[in-house]
């Protein structure tokens, strides 16, 4: 074998493995896009399109008359705007309360601090699973069942959000900054407001896509709390038709897919930050 | 005494009435900083936990108010511990939470391991697309994988049945053609693969952008040395990067074993809500969720709770015992 040969033979194992490799990495991308695309599919196609077998990856006709089975079978429109309040009010008012706690955290010596650390790690080890018997019985004795600050209002306090911003307060206000603006006489609430939360915007941004996505797609304690129509959100909604006969999976399909519109579209523009965000418990 | 040292007494004491005060109130703000969370988390953290010892030794059923609440001492406890449901529940989750938490970080660290090879552009499409499960909800993402598990008119089906018949591929899918339409989520010999494959499906994304990060964090030349020692690329892999990736594999592993302690949303969807492949099918959130909302019996449901903290709170300690110290990178 000449010396051309061999370099031949070893460039081609390359090749293939460069090859299997990429071919590994597509294939796992079309496992996970399929799902989506699929029932994107199914929402233009009819029960009786969908019930004739084989696979057809076409687009049917049906798309206008499911999206009337759809507003039919629920309150569409009803249960995503629910969703989006609770979404929106929860995630503004947590950046409020966790950038609060974290500031404290991190700027104040005080008695009970270390209490207070340890009280929220223990926190983040329970399983939140454990914890829906009394969430539902407090709800109950406080007359919050059936509202939405049932679903938004225990989710404010994220000690995981609490952290986040402990840590980018260490790390991005000066402690001088904060002594400046005291002698200037501002007060301790007017230093926190104009002058820390101005410098927390990247950790605050963090927080509220973490604090966005998990309420928008929260099922279990809405499923507990939320028990008339009016109220219920978007992932109670789609859940409650897999009981109605002869559903139409046209429509339901319709609703999932753009269910899950809103929060695509957000990935779409900034998925680099979604990402970032959502396992920054994890990199950091 | 003059009436001038009387006044300097006079504003010297208001003075330092004021100096408390301020001092005073100086001690109080980070309390009113943290006083949201002190006040959700004492009612909603800290309140529960006693109302639930009291609970779990009561009986009571919440659509008949408070008045019904009679007590009934170790029977919540007796009742849980003898229940053959209660540790059929908990085992179906220890199956579904390996069959679909083994998989993930199987999967995803070679995944990353490739993906960090590619350049940046495709790197990040790539990681685009494996994240976007992640970001979608469980119960739309389930009524998806519902719909494609579909005995009648699931794509699933549908393809096995094309390749059961097609020429090409009949003589390995041929056999399948005795048992099709296959219930995916009727059948309790399937539903655990079934819900697995979908929470699988959810996360390796997840793990996979872990496990880039981490690998980013490796020094290239690492790897350049290994290289000229003559290591080749699986090498690499299993010499370097893999000890190296120790402490966010130790995250990862975590993060998947307490996501899959509550699994509720894939089997509640996918079972629709408890009523197909009873028996496997079924976690221990969903038991729980049964008991305390189906069978109005919150008494039994806050002494399954506690059972099930002990139970976790056992296993957490095992695993941190074991792998604790060697995943915080042997501190």
């Amino acid at each position: 074998m000449t010396q051309n040969q061999a370099t031949y033979i070893v460039n081609l194992y390359h090749r293939i493995g460069f090859g299997l490799r990429n071919l590994l990495l597509l294939l796992f991308a079309f496992v996970t896009i399929f799902p989506f695309v699929w029932s994107a599919i199914l929402a233009t196609k009819d029960r009786t399109t969908m019930f004739s077998g084989g696979i057809d990856f076409s687009l049917g006709d049906k798309l206008v008359e499911n999206y009337g089975n759809l507003l039919e079978i629920m309150d569409f429109w009803t249960g995503m705007l629910n969703s989006f309040s609770i979404a929106a009010i929860g995630t503004a008012v947590s950046l409020i309360f966790c950038s609060m706690a974290g500031y404290a955290l991190a700027t104040f010596q005080f008695k009970g601090r270390n209490a207070i650390f340890g009280i929220m790690v223990a926190s983040m080890m329970i399983p939140p699973v454990l914890t829906l018997i009394p969430y539902f019985m407090v709800i109950n004795t406080l007359g919050l069942a059936n509202t939405h600050l049932a679903v938004w209002l225990p989710f404010t306090i994220n000690p995981f959000g609490i952290f986040l911003i402990r840590q980018y307060v260490v790390a991005s206000v000066p402690k001088d900054l904060l002594e400046a603006s005291k002698l200037d006489g501002a007060s301790e609430f007017r230093t926190y407001w104009s002058v820390v939360l101005p410098l927390l915007r990247p950790g605050l941004a963090t927080l509220a896509i973490v604090q966005f996505v998990f309420l928008w797609n929260n099922f279990l304690q809405p499923l507990v709390v939320l028990n008339s129509p009016d109220k219920m959100v978007i992932t109670q909604m789609l859940r409650g038709v897999q009981g109605v006969p002869n559903t139409p999976w046209g429509a339901v399909m319709l609703g999932t897919t753009i269910s899950i519109l809103p929060l695509i579209a957000l990935y779409m523009t900034a998925s680099k930050q979604m990402i970032a965000g959502l396992t920054s418990g994890a990199v950091k | 005494m003059t009436t001038e040292a009387v006044t300097q007494l006079l504003t010297e004491s208001e003075l330092t009435d004021q100096r408390k005060r301020s001092r005073f109130l100086n001690r109080l703000t980070p309390y009113g900083f943290l006083s949201p969370y002190l006040i959700i988390y004492g009612v909603f953290g800290i309140f529960p936990v006693f109302f639930m010892v009291f609970l779990s030794f009561h009986y009571w059923n919440p659509v008949e108010g408070l008045g019904s609440m009679t007590f009934v001492g170790f029977e919540n406890y007796a009742l849980g511990l003898t229940d053959p449901t209660l540790w059929q529940t908990m085992w179906n989750t220890l199956v579904m939470a390996v069959l679909s938490g083994l998989p993930q970080h199987l999967v995803a660290l070679p995944m990353a391991y490739f993906l960090v090879m590619m350049g940046s552009k495709a790197r990040h499409w790539f990681t685009t697309a494996y994240f976007l499960p992640y970001i979608t909800s469980t119960v739309a993402v389930s009524m998806i994988f519902y719909v494609m598990y579909s005995k009648d008119s699931g794509i699933i089906n549908a393809a096995l049945a094309y390749l059961a018949d097609a020429a090409w591929s009949g003589w390995l899918f041929g056999d399948l053609k005795d048992v099709l339409p296959l219930g995916w989520v009727q059948e309790n010999g399937l539903i655990r693969y079934s819900v697995s494959f979908v929470v699988w499906w959810k996360y390796v994304g997840f793990n996979i952008v872990i496990y880039t990060a981490g690998l980013a964090t490796i020094n290239n030349d690492l790897y350049e040395a290994a290289k000229i020692d003559g290591a080749n690329s699986w090498q690499r892999f299993t010499r370097v990067s893999l000890p190296l990736l120790r402490p966010f594999i130790f995250f990862g592993v975590t993060l998947t074993i307490i996501g899959n302690m509550n699994l509720f949303d894939e089997p509640y969807v996918l079972t629709v809500g408890g009523q197909f492949a009873q028996t496997a099918g079924k976690t221990i959130s969903n038991y729980l969720y049964q008991v305390a909302w189906e069978w109005l019996d919150m008494g039994s449901a806050a002494a399954i709770s506690w059972i099930l903290f002990v139970v976790i709170g056992i296993f957490t300690a095992i695993y941190f015992w074991f792998f604790g110290r060697q995943g915080l990178g042997g501190e």
